[in-house]
C-alpha cells in the first residue's frame, strides 16, 4: 500500500539498524512519548533489532491510560442515567473505574454506544431530541480539534441535548513533568508525530533547551521509529540537543493553524490530573465558560468523586518509564486485558497491553534463532 | 454413559454458579476470544460433560454401525444482514458446511431455524431464502428441516438464523489437533480479513475505491479434493471469528506444538489492508468465511498445495508457516521487518457483530 509499505520496508530497516549500530558507542535511554509508537515498537519487534546499549522507555502518551479513575467514575455515573445516551471511542469502554466499566453499564441496560467520531455523536443528538447525548472527549492534541468541532457543530445546529465530558491532556507539560522528576532516566525523546501534526513543534524548543534533552518528532511506522531513534542517538553521541523533525512528510513547524484556532476558540488550558502520575500544571483542556451548556461536568451533578488505584498496579511507574510492564508482579496474572487492574492494560496503545498482546514476556524465554 | 454419571443428575438440584469475572453477559462473551472460552470451559463443558463434546472439535463425531458422522450447529446474527458479497442466508449455509468440511466430513443435510423480528420486509426474507437455496445447491447439500419464530418489534434485530448440519466421514480420515507433528506445513487458501472488513465497512458506511467483498463460500469441494489426495492432512480449521491469529493459537494450545508463521507470506488484499489501517484493525484477528488453514505432513505438502492452487477457492493458496518443536502452545511470527513476535488470541475487542 502506497505511503505505508515504504515505511515497513525490510531493506530500509536493515540500512537504518546498521547505521544505528555504527553510531552507538555507549548506553542511552530514549522515551517514545506516544502509545501509538509503543504499539508499533512491540508489534514489529523493533527493540530486538536495536543494539543492546539502547533502552526504549514507554511514555505516558496513551490517552486511555492517563484518564484518571474519577473521570471514568463520572462517565459511568452519567452513562447510568436513563435520560442519557453515552457515546465514546471503543477502547474507553473497557477501562475499569473503581467498581465497574462502561461495558458493564451497557450490559445493565444503559444506552452506551461506540462511535468512530464525535460528529457521529452530534448526529445521534439530532436524531434523539428527547435524550441527552454525552461524548467522552478523551485524547491528546490529536483528537482535541475534532472534539472541539463537535461542540461548534452542535452549537451551529442549535442542539440543546449534546455535551462532552472533556478529559483532554497535553504532551509538552507531561514531558516537562517527566524531565523535572528526580527519578528521570530519560536522555532523549521521540515526540508524538500526530500531536505535532496539529500543534507543530515550536513549543518543544524551550523544553529541549531547558533540560538539555534532544527531542525528535517521529512517525509511527517501523522505518519512522528507527530513523527517529537514529537521529536522537546521533544528537546524544555528538553532544547536541535540538528539536528535529523526522516526520516531515506530515508535520510542519507551525502545525495546523486552522485546528489550533478551533482549539483556542473552544478550550481553556487547565491543570489536569493524570492517572498514575498526578496533577500536572496546565496539562489539559476544559471547555471555555461560553460553552458551558455543552459541558457535561456542568450539566450533570455527579458530586465529588475521588478514588484510589489498586495497590498492585504500578501503572504510574510504567507511564513514567521507570519500570517496564513485565516488572509488575500482577502482569499477566491478576492483570490481563480481560481483567485490567490499570489502564495501560486496556488500550492497545497501553504499554502493558502491548507487552501482553505481543508476548514480550513469553518470547524472551523461548527466543530461538528464527530471525536468522 | 456410566451409572455413576446418571446418579449425578438430580432433578431440582442446582449446582452453584461458577465464579465469573462478570455477573452479566457482555458482548465479548460471544466474541470468540478468551471470555467465550471461559463460558465454554466453566459453564458448558462441565455441565454437559460427555465424551463427544469434550473432544471439542468444530463438529461432534459419533458412529453408527460402520459409519462415522459429523454434526455441528452455528447461529448467525450478522448486522447488516445484506453486505457486499453475500447476506445472512448464504453465510449461515456456508458456515455450517465449512464447519463440517474442516472436520473432514462430506456435508449431507442441513437444518435451519429463523428468529425473525416483526416488521421484516417479506422481500428481504425472500432474498435470504433464495441465497440459502443457491448456497445449498452449490455445495451439494439439502436443507431438510427448519423452524420459524417471530419476536416482537425491538426484541430482535431483523433476523437471526441458526443452521445445523450433518455429514459423513470417510473411513481413514482423522482430522484433529492431536495429529499435529513437528515439520507439518501450514497452508492457507487465500487472502485474509475480507469478510470482517466487508461487514465493518458496510456497517460504518465506509466506501473505498475498490469495494471490499466478503469471502463467504462453501469450502467442502476444495477440502474433499485434497482429502482424496492425501491421508496426511492432520488439522483443518476455518479461521472465522478471531481470525487467523486466534485459530493458530487455539491449534498450538490444543496440540501443544509451536507454530512459526511468516508475516510476508500471509496474503491481504490492498483495499483490505487500507481499510484496516483506517479502522485501526489487525487483519490477523479479523473474521474470514471462506478460508481454511491446513496442517499437512511435510512429505505431502507440495502435492496438497498444488492441488489447492487448481481449485477456484484455492488459487491464491500460500504456505504460511510450519510446526516446530520449540515453545509448545505458542505462535511466533517473523514480521515483515525481519524481527519476531508472539501472536496471541483475540481478547474481547470492540468489534461489531460479524457472523
Amino acid at each position: 500500500m502506497k505511503f505505508v509499505d515504504e515505511y515497513r520496508d525490510l531493506k530500509s530497516v536493515k540500512v537504518l539498524t546498521k547505521q544505528i549500530e555504527e553510531v552507538v558507542t555507549r548506553p542511552w535511554a530514549i522515551m517514545e512519548i506516544c502509545g501509538g509508537q509503543t504499539h508499533s515498537i512491540l508489534k514489529y519487534g523493533i527493540e530486538e533489532l536495536l543494539p543492546k546499549q539502547i533502552t526504549l522507555l514507554h511514555g505516558p502518551g496513551c490517552p486511555v491510560c492517563v484518564t484518571p479513575l474519577e473521570q471514568i467514575d463520572k462517565a459511568i455515573a452519567i452513562a447510568s442515567r436513563n435520560d442519557v445516551i453515552f457515546t465514546s471511542f471503543g477502547d474507553m469502554l473497557r477501562v475499569p473505574g473503581s467498581k465497574n466499566d462502561l461495558l458493564s453499564v451497557k450490559a445493565n441496560g444503559s444506552d452506551v454506544r461506540m462511535v468512530y467520531s464525535p460528529l457521529d455523536a452530534v448526529k445521534i443528538a439530532e436524531e434523539n431530541p428527547n435524550k441527552k447525548i454525552v461524548f467522552f472527549a478523551v485524547g491528546f492534541e490529536t483528537t482535541a480539534p475534532v472534539n472541539a468541532m463537535s461542540v461548534l457543530e452542535a452549537k451551529r445546529r442549535n442542539l440543546k441535548n449534546f455535551s462532552i465530558l472533556s478529559s483532554h491532556v497535553l504532551v509538552p507539560p507531561a514531558i516537562e513533568a517527566l524531565l523535572s522528576s528526580s527519578d528521570c532516566m530519560i536522555q532523549g525523546f521521540l515526540a508524538a508525530g500526530h500531536v505535532c501534526t496539529v500543534m507543530g513543534y515550536e513549543e518543544y524548543i524551550p523544553l529541549c533547551e531547558k533540560y538539555k534533552t534532544p527531542i525528535v518528532v517521529t512517525g509511527f511506522e517501523p522505518v519512522d521509529i528507527l530513523q527517529g531513534i537514529l537521529m536522537c542517538i546521533k544528537q546524544l553521541e555528538e553532544g547536541r540537543c535540538e528539536v528535529e523533525n523526522q516526520y516531515n512528510r506530515v508535520v510542519a513547524r507551525n502545525g495546523n493553524e486552522q485546528a489550533k484556532k478551533i482549539l483556542s476558540t473552544v478550550f481553556d488550558t487547565i491543570d489536569r490530573k493524570w492517572r498514575g502520575i498526578g496533577t500536572i500544571p496546565k496539562s489539559g483542556y476544559a471547555l471555555k465558560e461560553i460553552f458551558k451548556d455543552f459541558d457535561a461536568e456542568k450539566i450533570f451533578d455527579v458530586g465529588h468523586i475521588e478514588q484510589n488505584e489498586s495497590n498492585l498496579c504500578i501503572a504510574g511507574e510504567v507511564l513514567k518509564g521507570v519500570k517496564k510492564p513485565v516488572e509488575c508482579s500482577a502482569f499477566g496474572k491478576e492483570c490481563k486485558p480481560e481483567t485490567p487492574l490499570g489502564a495501560p492494560m486496556v488500550s492497545t496503545e497501553g504499554a502493558c497491553a502491548a507487552y501482553f498482546h505481543y508476548g514480550k514476556n513469553k518470547f524472551n524465554a523461548v527466543h530461538t534463532d528464527l530471525v536468522k | 454413559m456410566t451409572d455413576e454419571k446418571k446418579i449425578n443428575i438430580t432433578p431440582g438440584f442446582s449446582c452453584p454458579i461458577p465464579k465469573n469475572e462478570y455477573d452479566k453477559i457482555l458482548l465479548a462473551h460471544g466474541g470468540g476470544g478468551s471470555l467465550s472460552h471461559q463460558l465454554i470451559s466453566k459453564m458448558f463443558l462441565p455441565q454437559f460433560d460427555n465424551e463427544i463434546l469434550n473432544a471439542q472439535h468444530d463438529s461432534a463425531f459419533f458412529t453408527h454401525g460402520k459409519y462415522t458422522f459429523a454434526f455441528t450447529t452455528d447461529s448467525y446474527v450478522v448486522q447488516p444482514i445484506f453486505f457486499p458479497g453475500g447476506n445472512i442466508g448464504d453465510l449461515a449455509v456456508n458456515g455450517t458446511i465449512n464447519d463440517l468440511a474442516v472436520s473432514g466430513a462430506k456435508p449431507l443435510y442441513i437444518s435451519t431455524a429463523f428468529i425473525i423480528e416483526e416488521g421484516l420486509p417479506i422481500e428481504d426474507l425472500w432474498k435470504i431464502v433464495l441465497s440459502m437455496k443457491e448456497a445449498a445447491y452449490k455445495a451439494g447439500v439439502q436443507i431438510v428441516t427448519g423452524d420459524t419464530k417471530v419476536v416482537e418489534h425491538g426484541k430482535g434485530d431483523k433476523i437471526f438464523i441458526n443452521t445445523s448440519g450433518i455429514g459423513i466421514v470417510e473411513e481413514g480420515i482423522d482430522i484433529s489437533p492431536k495429529n499435529c507433528k513437528e515439520g507439518d506445513v501450514i497452508i492457507l487458501n487465500g487472502s485474509i480479513a475480507d469478510h470482517g472488513v466487508a461487514i465493518m465497512s458496510a456497517r460504518e458506511g465506509l466506501t473505498f475505491e475498490t469495494e471490499i467483498i466478503s469471502d463467504t463460500a462453501p469450502l467442502n469441494d476444495l477440502i474433499l479434493s485434497v482429502l482424496s489426495l492425501s491421508k496426511n492432512i492432520h488439522v483443518m480449521r476455518d479461521p472465522t471469528r478471531g481470525g487467523v491469529a486466534s485459530t493458530l493459537k487455539e491449534i498450538a494450545l490444543s496440540a501443544q506444538v509451536g507454530i512459526e508463521i511468516d508475516e510476508k507470506e500471509i496474503p491481504i488484499k490492498e483495499e483490505v489492508k487500507g481499510a484496516c489501517e483506517i479502522l485501526g484493525l489487525d487483519p490477523l484477528y479479523i473474521a474470514n468465511e471462506g478460508k481454511v488453514i491446513l496442517f499437512v505432513a511435510k512429505e505431502d505438502a507440495e502435492k496438497v498445495f498444488l492441488e489447492m492452487k487448481k481449485h477456484p477457492l484455492g488459487k491464491e493458496s500460500r504456505i504460511i508457516g510450519k510446526v516446530v518443536k520449540e515453545y509448545p502452545g505458542t505462535v511466533v511470527m517473523k514480521t515483515i521487518i525481519g524481527s519476531t513476535r508472539v501472536v496471541e488470541m483475540i481478547t474481547g475487542e470492540q468489534l461489531p457483530r460479524i457472523c
